[in-house]
């Protein structure tokens, strides 16, 4: 069984993030591995330890700093990284981010590509469908539960009203939500296992893309400020705050 | 300007996204259709027409629905082909984020996600970091250009007009029907549906426990048409379904009041309520982001405040 998985590398997770004067996320300095990723991680070791053999490869497109989210990854347990970093990748957006993890994912041997939902820095949520259609395979994503057995993955799919259960053959594609696993913390003995792992590092043309394989077709514009919601009052709880709400929820015409 | 929205339905009608984004179509282009696949197409293009398609393809045909998205994709992808719209807005639903992920690799063309305004078929528009910024964005390459619409971003209103329906063929390959859904569980909360509920009493992590949303049921039983929802955090932690999950990952809630207990206000919750007409925050943290956006914040003990509140509203409602 071998797993790969989509490994994104994003500005400081509790902090606020920092919007350059390009339009850009300021991709620099302080990071980690997406948490939303930890999830499916989680999942691989689990199904290549449960399968007995096989590898988990970590794929990551990011800046050089993104080396640390696969160090984090291969803490966790992962076997190897691969990392994609090149000037030309500078805000790609969708397409180009699901071409190249698409070119990195065909150079290896793969039963299963798993990933998050959606980043949590960009949201988008659609580059696994699309890699999926890429490789030309399904896509099971929303998975809250998940097993895999002679060769088909059986997941519980999260839908707006409860979930369905879905199976499919593999090769697949899977996204994993948060809170369908949970996540193993990096032993010190899994960090510094981590530092002797084989990392690859490529570049564009090392995948066989070209520049213009590589170029967005969406741009920031502007960024602007939104007009700020006006807060209220703040009030600390005493015997006249239960009336306090009551006035708001009458004023409001719901009481 | 072709402009085409991709239409969720059910047996029991159209999404509500379906007409909001169709409201905004007539807006955009002067050649409104709407796409809409699985059971209940057909009786969803009253509707759909009302709300301003003059075209909708339709297909009642199961396959679109038990095989994930490839079907769709497919079907979708032959239409475009076809009738080379110049854009198409796609829900932030699960099915319509697959379905869109997968026919941007058909057609090459760009795709923008968590758009909250759409200009016209090369500009849009989305907020950032919770809503505190605006991002404007120009789409290029290819057409049709891909958006995906971040719920209620548009207000439903009928046109009055109707549809003609053109059936879509349901002769999807076999190879792509190989993913298949073979059961549906269902787990709706009880009572009014979070986005359409006058009044939102949500919970997070300063809960402690599922046992704490007993006391949001309490309090939203004595408000009344009051629907209960929770943050991120207490969803993860399994105090709660998904369903009830409000803000980035969950849903879009704009009613009269919002009234959250042990909610920190994370961006990713913001970004789901911040449309509220009226923001009440219980929360025993100070510096918590939520009350920012309060109208009213209270600090305190939630497990104090809450029980008050439900109190003196069942006092005013019986008159002692």
């Amino acid at each position: 069984m071998n797993v790969v998985v989509l490994t994104k590398w994003v500005p400081e997770p509790e902090g606020t993030p920092k919007i350059g004067d390009d339009g850009f996320l300021v991709r620099e300095g302080d990071g980690a591995l997406d948490p939303g990723d930890e999830y499916g991680l989680e999942a691989a070791l689990q199904l290549v330890e449960t399968a007995g053999d096989g590898e988990v490869t970590l794929i990551s497109m990011g800046p050089e700093v993104a080396h640390a989210a696969l160090q984090r990854g291969l803490a966790m347990g992962a076997h190897k990284g691969v990392r994609i970093t090149d000037d030309g990748l500078r805000g790609a957006d969708a397409l180009v981010t699901a071409k190249v993890l698409t070119a990195a994912i065909e150079r290896q041997e793969f039963d299963l590509v798993i990933g998050g939902v959606e980043s949590t820095d960009g949201y988008t949520g659609t580059v696994p469908a699309a890699i999926a259609e890429l490789l030309g395979v399904p896509s099971l994503t929303f998975a809250r539960g998940f097993h895999v057995s002679d060769g088909t993955i059986t997941i519980e799919r999260q839908t707006a009203a409860g979930y369905d259960t879905v199976t499919s053959p593999l090769p697949a594609v899977v996204t994993v939500t948060s809170g369908a696993t949970e996540p193993r913390y990096p032993s010190l003995k899994g960090v510094m296992a981590a530092k002797s792992k084989p990392v690859e590092t490529l570049t564009v043309s090392d995948l066989g893309l070209s520049a213009e394989d590589v170029t967005a077709t969406q741009t920031v514009t502007s960024v602007s400020d939104a007009p700020p919601k006006q807060g209220g009052e703040v009030v600390e709880f005493d015997d006249s705050t239960s009336a306090r709400i009551a006035d708001l929820l009458a004023e409001a015409k719901v009481i | 300007m072709k402009v085409w929205v991709w239409a969720d339905v059910t047996p029991d009608g159209p999404a509500p996204s379906a007409l909001e984004l169709l409201t905004k179509a007539r807006d955009l282009g002067d050649d409104v259709a709407a796409v809409a696949l699985g059971p209940g197409a057909k009786d969803a293009a009253a509707a759909l027409g009302e709300h301003g398609a003059s075209t909708v393809f339709a297909s009642d045909d199961e396959v679109f629905v038990n095989h994930l998205a490839q079907p769709a994709t497919a079907a979708l992808a032959g239409l475009v082909e076809e009738h080379s719209p110049d854009l198409i807005l796609f829900p932030s639903s699960y099915e319509a984020r697959d379905v869109a992920g997968r026919l941007q690799i058909r057609t090459g063309s760009t795709l923008m996600a968590n758009a909250t305004d759409v200009l016209d078929a090369e500009h849009a528009r989305t907020e950032i970091l919770g809503g505190t910024k605006i991002v404007d964005v120009e789409l290029r390459g290819p057409s049709p250009k891909l958006v995906l619409v971040r719920p209620q971003s548009f207000v439903a209103e009928p046109s009055g007009g109707t549809a003609d329906v053109v059936e879509v063929l349901a002769d999807v390959p076999d190879e792509l029907k190989t993913a298949e859904r073979v059961e549906r569980h269902e787990e709706e909360a009880s009572g009014p549906r979070l986005e359409s509920a006058k009044v939102v009493v949500s919970g997070g992590r300063g809960l402690g426990g599922p046992e704490a949303f007993e006391q949001l049921d309490k309090l939203a039983a004595a408000i009344g048409n009051a629907a209960v929802g929770a943050s991120r955090a207490a969803v993860d932690a399994g105090w709660v379904p998904y369903s009830y999950q409000i803000g980035q990952t969950g849903k879009t809630v704009k009613p009269e009041v919002y009234l959250c207990a042990g909610i920190s206000g994370a961006l990713q919750h913001l970004v789901g309520m911040k449309g509220a007409k009226r923001i009440v925050a219980i929360t025993k943290d100070p510096d918590a982001p939520i009350l920012k956006i309060a109208d009213l914040g209270v600090v305190g003990d939630l497990f104090k405040v809450v029980p008050a509140l439900t109190e003196e509203i069942e006092k005013r409602r019986t008159g002692s």
